[in-house]
């Protein structure tokens, strides 16, 4: 018996934990549909009839499906470059013996461990110079070289791509890059696309860089654009309006979530189960 | 025979060409930045030009100027209230779901949605609990409110971002609900991944819950907590997009909040008080600070470990 009343109370616990994470969510879509006025005066879960007008103040404002467009322009290549490129990089450096492999393993873990803020400024700087402020490119172009991502491909590559594969494939006078690409990227790829989910949901999210060199309101990305709404009054002043806008900016997010929630959880403790 | 060797090499040149995107691009945008900003941090530049070399003067301001100290301050608060919610809640799950006598289930379901808000952009998670939040309109607030009445008390409402004793703590439970369940993950992964075989025996022993805990799950987890503790401590030093996005820079609370990170973007891309030089510094003075405290951290977490 007290086992009992001992579990339920765990699953209550657990429970409305669970509701605490999803709570504001639920309250963002409900309030996404009412007035400001009705927001202010009470709380409900049931859904009012003023999306449309909200959806026109935010359209008024910025249009969020040119911030969708925007950072898929961004994210997608992105994602792509550092997928092809860090398995290719981690392929390279586990299978074939060169001078300054061992140093460029030592380079890629001692970055590992640098924290961002100390290459923003000179970032910034180098794009500046390179007349490269606004464009996509200082966003999309650096992904070629995703250090966390070849050293944990590096690791997968070692234990799960057998050397004999290879050997035989030579053998019967098979290319290197064909090879790579025929042989190697298909056999790895559920580690790469366990890793490029969250590469792009990364990309996706990113706020501070995109911020600092994209200042064209048309090439701005969600994030960015999103950043945006603090300094319009017209939809300060209905919080319908923001709970829609926050609301447009989250649904996508949470549609690869639910296509790819298992990928998404085996690359977060992927990391974990190394240690 | 002779002519493997040979062959072999005419492979590895391969290796070479398989590198070299990675190389050239990460030497331009990796290795030159850190290295540039590295330059700067040295000179007095402010917003256009080359700026004169200062030696370590930008250094020597950055560690006595009080609003940085001030901003540190902010920062390791926010952070260690967050962390302490985080972990121990994280903590908490672990040894629910480990417990193999409790049998329960839905350990997918629920780590999925307690992973949920880690995946939302913190632009937009800013806006939302900026607009929920708000003193006089926010639904957090009128729902309090509510309840208060149900017992026929009157509730004076709580300027939860706007009050500089309450925004500090506010912006560390967002953080800890962010990231719980990341925490959660990795413990659990972790322990499983190493000590699924002792709760087995445990169950099979009969242990009882406190047990398990304070013999397997204890010690399994301890090294663990730390990994994810220096973890997020080196993200937590960095925090910037919460606070900078949800409080302005004329709220009253803004002394509060104003993280390391804030602090230096305002000297290195706010317009009007740009000094690109002593921005770089501060950049530094932080990797400084974050390395001495891993080192630190590091140094006890070893010794813990004979």
């Amino acid at each position: 018996m007290l086992k009992k009343i001992n579990k339920a109370l765990v699953y209550a616990f657990l429970v409305a934990l669970a509701l605490m994470c999803l709570f504001p969510f639920l309250l963002m879509l409900v309030n996404a549909t009412r007035t400001g006025p009705e927001i202010a005066s009470g709380f409900t879960l049931i859904p009012g009839g003023n999306t449309l007008e909200n959806m026109k103040l935010v359209f008024d404002y910025f249009n969020p499906f040119r911030g969708i467009v925007n950072s898929l322009i961004v994210a997608v290549p992105a994602t792509l470059l550092s997928a092809y490129f860090s398995t290719l990089t981690a392929y390279g450096m586990v299978f074939y013996e060169f001078k300054g492999n061992k140093i460029l393993f030592g380079i890629i873990l001692v970055f590992m461990m640098i924290p961002g803020q100390l290459s923003l400024i000179g970032f910034f700087d180098l794009c500046t110079k390179l007349g490269l402020i606004n464009s996509y490119l200082p966003l999309i172009v650096p992904s070629i070289a995703s250090a966390g991502t070849v050293f944990f491909l590096r690791q997968y590559i070692t234990s799960a791509m057998p050397k004999a594969l290879i050997e035989a494939a030579r053998m019967e006078g098979a290319g290197e890059l064909y090879i790579f690409n025929r042989i190697v990227l298909p056999i790895v790829s559920p580690a790469v696309s366990t890793m490029g989910i969250m590469g792009f949901i990364g990309n996706w999210n990113n706020y501070l860089l995109p911020m600092i060199l994209i200042s064209s309101p048309d090439k701005m990305t969600l994030p960015v654009m999103m950043a945006t709404l603090r300094a319009s009054t017209n939809i300060n002043a209905n919080q319908g309006a923001i709970y829609l806008a926050v609301a447009i900016s989250v649904i996508p997010i949470l549609l690869v979530f639910a296509c790819f929630s298992r990928y998404i959880i085996s690359s977060v403790t992927a990391g974990a189960v190394k240690e | 025979m002779k002519a493997k060797p040979s062959k072999l090499t005419s492979y590895n040149r391969w290796g070479y060409a398989f590198v070299a995107p990675f190389a050239i691009v990460f030497a331009i945008f990796n290795i030159y930045p850190v290295l540039r900003t590295l330059y700067l941090s040295f000179t007095d530049l402010k917003v256009v030009g080359t700026g004169n070399w200062v030696w370590f003067d930008n250094y020597v301001r950055v560690f006595t100027d009080k609003f940085f100290w001030k901003a540190l301050g902010n920062t390791i608060r926010i952070w260690s209230v967050n962390i302490i919610l985080q972990l121990g809640l994280a903590f908490l799950l672990v040894i629910i779901f480990s417990n193999l006598n409790l049998k329960i289930k839905g350990l997918q379901t629920f780590r999925m949605i307690y992973y949920l808000p880690n995946l939302i952009a913190a632009t937009s998670i800013a806006f939302l609990f900026q607009t929920l939040l708000d003193e006089r309109f926010g639904t957090f607030n009128i729902m309090i409110s509510g309840l208060y009445k149900l017992f026929g008390a009157t509730y004076t409402p709580i300027n939860w971002i706007g009050s500089p004793n309450a925004a500090p703590y506010t912006l560390a439970v967002i953080q800890s609900w962010i990231w719980f369940g990341n925490s959660f993950l990795m413990l659990m992964a972790s322990v499983q991944g190493i000590g699924q075989e002792y709760f087995e025996a445990a169950l099979i022993d009969g242990a009882n819950t406190w047990e398990i805990f304070r013999h397997i799950t204890l010690p399994l987890i301890n090294p663990i907590m730390m990994y994810v503790a220096i973890t997020s401590l080196i993200g937590g030093l960095q925090m910037f997009d919460l606070p900078y996005l949800m409080v302005n820079a004329s709220s009253t609370s803004y002394d509060n909040v104003q993280t390391v990170m804030m602090y230096l973007y305002k000297f290195g891309f706010t317009t009007g008080s740009i000094q690109t030089g002593y921005a770089s510094a501060v950049a530094y003075s932080l990797f400084i600070i974050i390395l001495g405290v891993t080192l630190v951290q590091m140094k006890f977490f070893n010794k813990d470990e004979k």
